[in-house]
């Protein structure tokens, strides 16, 4: 990136990945929660979306969830990949983070493209996008176990991600601020997790 | 002190990984040197210098590396050891296991075996314009005074020697990125703390808030927890962090508030 534009590239980064793909991510997860409500319940709620007019669903999704999560996502590679893992040489537990962070976003991308492709675009292909479409996929099992991994990176790399942002705008300074908004942001993780997991199992 | 017993019987192992010439092909070659209490591992490579063996008996070039005060304070000695950025001076042959591992900091050029070329951390420092700046076209007197606590917390921020250390330990800094790394900034943050310093705040925040600078910091922390003389690296990260916040809304709207 030239012009001296880094540093606004990188805090529109870590800004984008809290608001609004992170707020994306936990409404996605409680939508889907339904599903544990039932087939009906699930369906009924995904189904308000319908109520909204179609192009202003379309414009609402590219503004508020593609633009920001495809920019989030593409200078996040590039992130990624200027980075040299050492936690062999350094294992403490923000190092892990680090690769961590780096390991789930790139796995992120893979994710949520083939995530998008099997749903989405599907959906605007033709198919119905309900209950019995996310039966169908997750029938399979290595689907199953994609899905898992998938929900796990994401909340994982949103609730450190959360933790960065607190310290990447000076938020959270000191040694002890930054370790309470670890086990606040680790709580989060969890939280999220049994929400995104319990889900996707409503559906096997 | 020495017994005759405990100079003939034991010896330091070192494996050293050597390289003879800037980008040049690198080799790991074995040492075996007398050993004397309270060695560290300067004196390790002072014996290998006064006699170039390699522990299979073949005759080598000595090694060379960087040192200058031999008492952890002017941070031209630091190299990898057994995996670890450190001093090579205040690294003692008691406390490491062998056989000893010794490499240089390849995040920087490589000169000759252990010896790296630390320039862009000085060229980093004249970038950020790490000085109090007291030079005028006549007297300007003297500055305002520093409250008496600020300055000992400030003294610990002073401690960093250029050492490089948290340069090798940060997953950021590399040839591959353009990051400044965590010893010049948290330079800026001492020289913005310091009442004269912070005459040019926003010109060493506008710096650091340029390509490569402060936001490429990816928070992995090992900054802090590797520099020799624990200086609180990623508080002071956080604390410009902070400072950069504010600094881009002054730019964003022209503020008049560039020094308060
Ligand atoms: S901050 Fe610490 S590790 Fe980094 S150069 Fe200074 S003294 Fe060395
Ligand atoms: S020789 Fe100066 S720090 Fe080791």
């Amino acid at each position: 990136m030239s012009n001296n534009r880094e540093f606004y590239w990188r805090r529109l980064h870590s800004l984008l990945g809290v608001i609004p793909v992170g707020l994306f991510l936990v409404f996605h997860l409680s939508l889907n929660f339904t599903a544990t409500g039932g087939e009906d319940a699930y369906n009924n709620s995904t189904g308000v979306m319908d109520l909204v007019p179609h192009s202003l669903l379309l414009i609402v999704e590219w503004i508020v969830i593609y633009i920001p999560l495809l920019f989030h996502g593409l200078y996040g590679v590039y992130i990624a990949f200027t980075a040299t893992h050492n936690v062999n040489r350094f294992g403490t537990f923000r190092n892990w983070m680090f690769a961590l962070q780096r390991f789930t976003g790139v796995f992120l991308v893979i994710f949520i493209a083939w995530h998008i492709f099997q749903t989405r675009i599907q959906k605007a292909l033709g198919a119905d996008v309900d209950f019995n479409m996310m039966e169908q996929i997750v029938s399979n099992p290595l689907m199953l176990a994609f899905y898992i991994v998938g929900i796990l990176s994401a909340t994982f790399h949103l609730a450190n991600g959360l933790w960065s942002f607190l310290v990447s705008w000076g938020i959270t300074q000191s040694p002890s601020s930054q370790k309470v908004a670890t086990y606040v942001t680790m709580i989060f993780f969890v939280l999220v997790s049994i929400i995104g997991v319990a889900a996707i199992l409503a559906f096997v | 002190m020495t017994t005759a017993v405990g100079t003939t019987t034991r010896t330091v192992k070192l494996e050293i990984l050597r390289q003879d010439t800037e980008g040049g092909a690198t080799r790991w070659e074995k040492f075996e040197v007398p050993y004397r209490p309270g060695m560290n591992v300067i004196s390790a490579l002072m014996a290998i210098r006064s006699n170039p063996v390699t522990a299979d008996g073949k005759t080598t070039t000595p090694v060379t590396w960087d040192m200058n005060c031999l008492e952890e304070v002017c941070g031209a000695c630091s190299m990898v050891i057994n995996g670890r950025p450190r001093q090579s001076c205040s690294t003692l042959i008691d406390q490491l296991e062998q056989p000893v591992k010794l490499e240089p900091m390849k995040t920087f050029p490589v000169v000759r075996d252990l010896q790296v070329d630390r320039t862009r951390m000085f060229n980093a420092l004249k970038k950020v314009k790490a000085w109090v700046p007291i030079d005028g076209t006549y007297d300007l007197g003297e500055g305002p005074r520093m409250p008496e606590r600020k300055r000992q917390w400030a003294y610990e921020l002073s401690k960093c020697m250029t050492c490089g250390v948290c340069m090798e330990a940060c997953p950021n800094v590399s040839e591959k990125s353009s990051f400044i790394g965590p010893a010049p900034l948290s330079q800026v943050r001492l020289f913005n703390t310091h009442p004269t310093g912070a005459m040019v705040k926003d010109e060493r925040l506008l710096e650091i808030m340029g390509d490569g600078g402060l936001a490429n910091c990816g928070n992995s922390q090992n900054c802090v927890a590797a520099c020799p003389k624990g200086i609180p690296l990623t508080t002071s990260i956080a604390s410009l962090n902070r400072a950069t916040s504010v600094q881009m809304f002054r730019n964003f709207f022209g503020s008049d508030h560039m020094v308060d």
